[in-house]
């Protein structure tokens, strides 16, 4: 088990620069998650940790190691891939065993890992069938099997769940949960499935565009997003952005011809133009406030309702999220209430945050 | 609709088999009779009672009462030498070639591969005077090596194989590079194994290819111990007298049919997978 450190990390793929100076340390035996849009660059970021893909600059260490120039079997890594890519002509046991193998591992230490793992994964009634005689779920197993027998510093998966159907994923999501709980190796995890990374990552690596938006807990990446890109990735339905105004002192927002206090101020701001992001869930309907829309759609979810409507002056669409109970109607007039704790405020030009 | 039809189909396709299989009969047939019979035009439809006589005589000596040949025996084994290493040899360097064509980056390489594929369009008879001439300074004349390595550089395997290998998914490259397996261990146990079923199927394809080598043959090869059954069967055929012995002619060209025939039907199944499946 090792931290994994990246120190200034670029790719260029000819004259496309694709990672743009990525610099992060992952923790002993943390679990992280890299979550972003497609193409934002997550799977190269993760293939330059295993030394598939090499850099154009910066520095990998793995542990105390610099391993910027090691072959990716030196590495001590284990990748889980999205299409299993299990040896076809291999049995599940062989598949497991093969990197053993060819590491030279005595035979009988072979088969007391392989037989460790299988148990674990509880594949010990599938270790003689090939891979083409499997479930996608068994598969997705046997990958992880061939990962574990190892005994790696550093797990590796790219999207490792997203061929199997939502059922087995949820299943196979709490597998490697425990499974990562029980062994407590290094994990990098690479997915774009938000719900897949809040539940599993201690800390999450928003990434846009080649560029890290945001490393923290998913908790706080969720109520303090760094950025409007963070607030409206993460979160569904996404964060709402209006469009404001910093007032003269910097203690409110003018939203058209509306004024909304902020819990804080921010005068080296005043009088800028900002975005006011508020979560659905934070929005209420009566109340003291000034904000006014007329309801456009209802979605009734059951649990939640979820209403979607225009501001009165600004024209911004907004989503709330109501109690199932809520009574609302399309085309009514709507007085949303948001506790000025909850508002949060950026830059419209830079789209990063500037507070609450 | 489809079903109403086969009645037709059936008919279609058996006069087809018949059209191609009446040369075969007749070959067979031939091979049963004493030379006079089939000299004097007047062969019948059945099987004559001079099978043993002529397969012997063919076998074991190939001297008819004018034709002068080797023993078909001789012959046999000569020819079966030659296409087993242009095989082997064919499928050894195509595989390897197409592996580093496809698997290893470096300078020039599509330069190599076009190279390759060129070759494809100069069919032996092209170039045939120059390899002649290459092989005569070499000393290749009357020997295996001269009968078959000439032949063994292929482009048409080759870019099999390169397809094939295409379909090979990056991931699984790429799994071995981090299971640890360098550039040779992936060849031996993956792209092999994998490759098995092409393999077979290229083997029976080259085999024939190499049984049925005619014109190469004939020129690199003078005496009569390093003739080929091909080679063979055309020596008999142009004596220049009105007798000719056809009783000879067909049972060697019976004899000459069979590893071809025992090829494709042991290798049917290999053949078959081969041509429609991709273990994947
Ligand atoms: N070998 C390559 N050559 C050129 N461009 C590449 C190559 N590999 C990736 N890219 C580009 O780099 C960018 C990042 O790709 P990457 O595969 O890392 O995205 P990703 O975040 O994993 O996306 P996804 O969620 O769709 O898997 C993309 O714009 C892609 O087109
Ligand atoms: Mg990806």
């Amino acid at each position: 088990m090792a931290e994994v450190r990246l120190g200034g990390v670029t790719k260029q793929f000819g004259a496309v620069r694709v990672i743009h100076g990525v610099d992060c340390t992952i923790a002993d035996g943390e679990f992280v998650v890299i979550l972003g849009p497609s193409g934002c660059g997550k799977s190269t970021l993760l293939r330059i940790i295993a030394g598939l893909e090499q850099q154009t600059s910066g520095q990998v260490f793995i542990g105390p190691r610099d391993v910027t120039l090691v072959e990716p079997k030196d590495r001590n890594i284990a990748m889980v891939f999205q299409n299993y890519a299990l040896y076809p002509h291999l049995s599940v046991f062989e598949n497991m065993a093969y990197g053993l193998k060819v590491r030279g591992t005595p035979r009988a230490e072979v088969d007391t890992r392989v037989r460790r793992a299988a148990r674990t994964l509880e594949l010990e009634a599938l270790l003689d069938r090939r891979p083409r005689q499997l479930s996608g779920g068994q598969r997705q197993r046997v990958a992880m099997g061939r990962a574990i027998v190892r005994d790696p510093q550093v797990f590796l998966f790219d999207e490792p769940l997203s061929n199997l159907d939502a059922k087995l994923r949820v299943q196979m999501r709490v597998e490697i949960k425990r499974l990562h709980q029980s062994l407590r190796t290094t994990s990098v995890y690479v997915t774009h499935d938000q719900v897949e990374a809040m539940t599993l990552a201690d800390r999450l690596i928003v990434m846009n565009a080649g560029r890290v938006e945001q490393i923290g807990t998913p908790l706080e990446v969720y109520t303090t997003p760094a950025s409007t890109f963070v607030g409206g990735f993460i979160g569904s339905p996404p964060m709402n952005m209006l469009s404001g105004r910093l007032s003269a002192s910097g203690d409110s927002v003018e939203l058209g011809d509306t004024a909304v206090a902020l819990a804080g101020a921010f005068p080296t701001h005043a009088g800028r133009p900002i975005v006011l992001g508020i979560r659905p869930e934070h929005m209420s309907i009566g109340g003291r406030s000034r904000l006014s829309a007329s309801v456009e759609l209802v979605e009734a979810l059951g649990a939640d309702t979820l209403v979607h409507a225009t501001t009165g002056s600004a024209k911004d669409i907004v989503t709330l999220r109501l109690p199932g109970d809520a009574r609302v109607d399309r085309g009514q007039r709507l007085a949303i209430d948001v506790a000025p704790a909850n508002l949060h405020v950026f830059d419209r030009d830079s789209g990063q945050r500037l507070g609450r | 609709m489809l079903h109403e039809r086969s009645w037709h189909a059936h008919l279609a396709l058996v006069l087809g088999v018949a059209v191609f299989a009446f040369p075969i009969y007749m070959a067979l047939n031939g091979s049963t009779w004493d030379a006079g019979t089939i000299g004097g035009g007047r062969m019948p439809l059945y099987p004559g009672a001079e099978a043993a006589a002529n397969y012997g005589q063919a076998w074991f000596s190939g001297e008819g009462a004018r034709a002068k040949g080797a023993p078909v025996s001789v012959m046999m084994i000569n020819s079966f030498l030659m296409a087993v290493i242009i095989t082997l040899g064919k499928v050894a360097i195509s595989i390897i070639s197409a592996y580093a064509v496809v698997f290893f980056a470096f300078p020039l390489r599509m330069f190599f591969f076009w190279m390759i594929f060129i070759t494809l369009m100069l069919p032996v008879e092209v170039r045939i005077i120059p390899t002649y001439a290459v092989a005569a300074n070499l000393g290749l004349i009357d020997s295996f090596a001269g009968l078959t390595v000439p032949l063994i550089a292929s482009a048409t395997a080759t870019l099999l194989f390169r397809q094939f290998f295409l379909t090979i998914p990056d991931e699984l490259v790429e799994a071995s590079k981090i299971d640890g397996a360098g550039p040779l261990r992936f060849f031996w146990d993956t792209v092999l194994p994998l490759s098995r079923t092409n393999i077979a199927a290229l083997c029976v394809i080259l085999f024939i290819y190499g049984w049925n080598q005619y014109l190469w043959p004939l020129l690199i090869t003078t005496s009569p111990e390093m003739e080929t059954i091909v080679i063979g069967i055309t020596k008999l055929v142009s004596t220049a007298d009105a007798h000719t012995d056809w009783n000879l002619i067909m049972a060697t060209t019976v004899l000459a049919m069979l590893p071809p025939v025992a090829v494709v039907i042991l290798m049917q199944r290999w053949f078959v997978r081969g041509l429609i499946e991709s273990e994947k």
